[in-house]
């Protein structure tokens, strides 16, 4: 009896040791595959945002060429990316609150709303800067709706 | 003997009543708001820069909902839970029956119409430094709004909190009008300090606080706990806050940082009000804080 209980405990235990390594190193690839969808967000607003800031020269070309970046980024079909489990409760590497699986209507809602903003943004970008700067902050209000809602803050 | 007694009773009777005096609710007079002509577009700018949404609007409300001013927000804090009160033009259930003499007694004084101290959950300590146009504007723009005839819920506060009588003693320790930020300024940098001393009350969380609940002003803007949980709300000085002057007019309009993440928690529903002021005042914004030293001279006031 006491045999089998503490070969119950150690196996308990190494279940527990091994499960937080994994999601300490981070290496559920759903939450990699996400994580590098906002990389390439993240790179493309760096070229729309150093025109609105006025760091860098208004270009049409190249401020289009972001913006439907942009555009396609929002139609990678992402349902696969957020399995049950990715959420920061179960996996230490994910800011992404449990919420967001209670939620999936509202956070379908607020990817439309993004969307649209980046469609908004790409008849801007060719336009001028002004109509850029204008877009600039629609589409980060609709990254920061979710971002509000479904994301844990930083420690 | 008998006389030392009688002494002594005068003397604290004359303590307990000089204390009556100095903790009795203030009030404004009504010369200093006749002759202003109320602006509504001015109004607007000011409801956004003092974000009255942000602690007034229903609990969940989003969008075009948040002018619906219900009040319904729970404020938890070590001193009890504060719930942000009804202040739609309601003439019963809001503040629409309110004169701008009201208002300006509120937000300047921190004292409500029937003569009582308000909580400082209401910032008053930096609307002090409120110009009076600047009130009788935000009056008539909240007379704009809708209606909504919620009953305003009661705080949460034990004894001795609940005496509100306490509070005229907390505000002769913290609630004073000046400016934290002196010296030579420009003109931006001045329209930037009224934006985030007066109306934004961005030391409210930016700045830390003493055991009392007061801003430690020689403090100012140097980062403090997070008061609703986990975490450490950043410090916004020159020396701690590295991103340009751009790119902070950027974050208060986008919420984009200098690395294209988004503004999260209680910060996004700042860029909420932000996003709604011109780039100009966002400009100023950011000039002022360019301006903010680490620390004050001032002595701890603790």
């Amino acid at each position: 009896m006491i045999n089998k209980l503490s070969m119950y405990a150690a196996g308990l235990l190494s279940v527990a040791v091994f499960g937080t390594a994994i999601a300490d190193e981070g290496e559920n690839p759903a939450v990699k595959a996400r994580t590098s969808i906002m990389q390439l967000y993240s790179f493309n607003l760096g070229t729309l945002g150093g025109m609105a800031k006025g760091e860098t020269e208004y270009d049409a070309a190249s401020a289009t060429r972001a913006a439907n970046n942009i555009v396609v980024l929002t139609q990678i079909d992402q349902s696969a990316m957020w399995p049950a489990g990715s959420d920061n409760v179960s996996d230490s590497s994910t800011r992404a609150l449990p919420a967001i699986w209670e939620n999936f209507p509202d956070v379908g809602a607020k990817g439309q709303a993004l969307s649209d903003a980046a469609v908004a943004m790409q008849a801007a970008a060719g336009q001028d800067v002004e109509a850029l700067k204008v877009a600039m902050g629609d589409l980060g209000g609709a990254c920061s709706a979710c971002h509000k809602a479904y994301r844990a803050p930083k420690d | 003997m008998r006389r030392f007694f009688i002494f002594a009773a005068v003397v604290a009777a004359l303590v307990g009543l000089a204390g009556l005096a100095l903790t009795r609710p203030k009030r404004m007079d009504h010369a200093q708001l006749d002759g202003i002509t109320p602006d509504l577009v001015r109004g607007k700018t000011v409801f956004y820069a003092a974000g009255c949404a942000s602690c007034h609007s229903a609990p969940d409300s989003v969008g075009e909902e948040k002018l619906v001013l219900a009040g319904g927000r729970r404020f938890a804090t070590d001193f009890g839970t504060f719930v942000a009160p009804n202040i739609s033009s309601d003439p019963e259930a809001g503040i629409g029956s309110w004169s701008p003499l009201d208002l300006a007694n509120a937000l300047i004084h921190g004292t409500g119409p029937e003569g009582q101290h308000y909580y400082p959950a209401l910032p008053y300590t930096s609307y002090v430094n409120m110009t009076t146009e600047d009130v009788a504007s935000l009056h008539a723009f909240l007379g704009t709004l809708p209606a909504v005839a919620v009953e305003s819920a009661a705080h949460e506060v034990g004894i001795p909190f609940s005496i509100r009588r306490g509070l005229g003693a907390w505000k002769l320790l913290h609630l004073e009008p000046g400016w934290v930020v002196q010296g030579d300024l420009t003109d931006q940098q001045i329209r930037g300090r009224y934006l985030v001393e007066a109306l934004g009350h961005c030391a409210e969380c930016h700045t830390p606080r003493n055991s009392l609940g007061g801003l430690k002003r020689e403090l100012w803007l140097t980062g403090a706990p997070n008061p609703n949980g986990k975490g450490h709300i950043p410090g916004l000085t020159a020396d701690q806050l590295d991103w340009s002057e751009a790119d902070i007019a950027e974050f208060l309009k986008s919420g984009f940082t200098p690395d294209y993440d988004s503004a999260g928690g209680e910060m996004a529903e700042v860029i909420e009000n932000t996003s709604r002021l011109s780039d100009e005042e966002r400009s100023a914004i950011a000039a002022y804080l360019k301006a903010v030293p680490l620390t004050s001279s001032e002595p701890s006031s603790e």
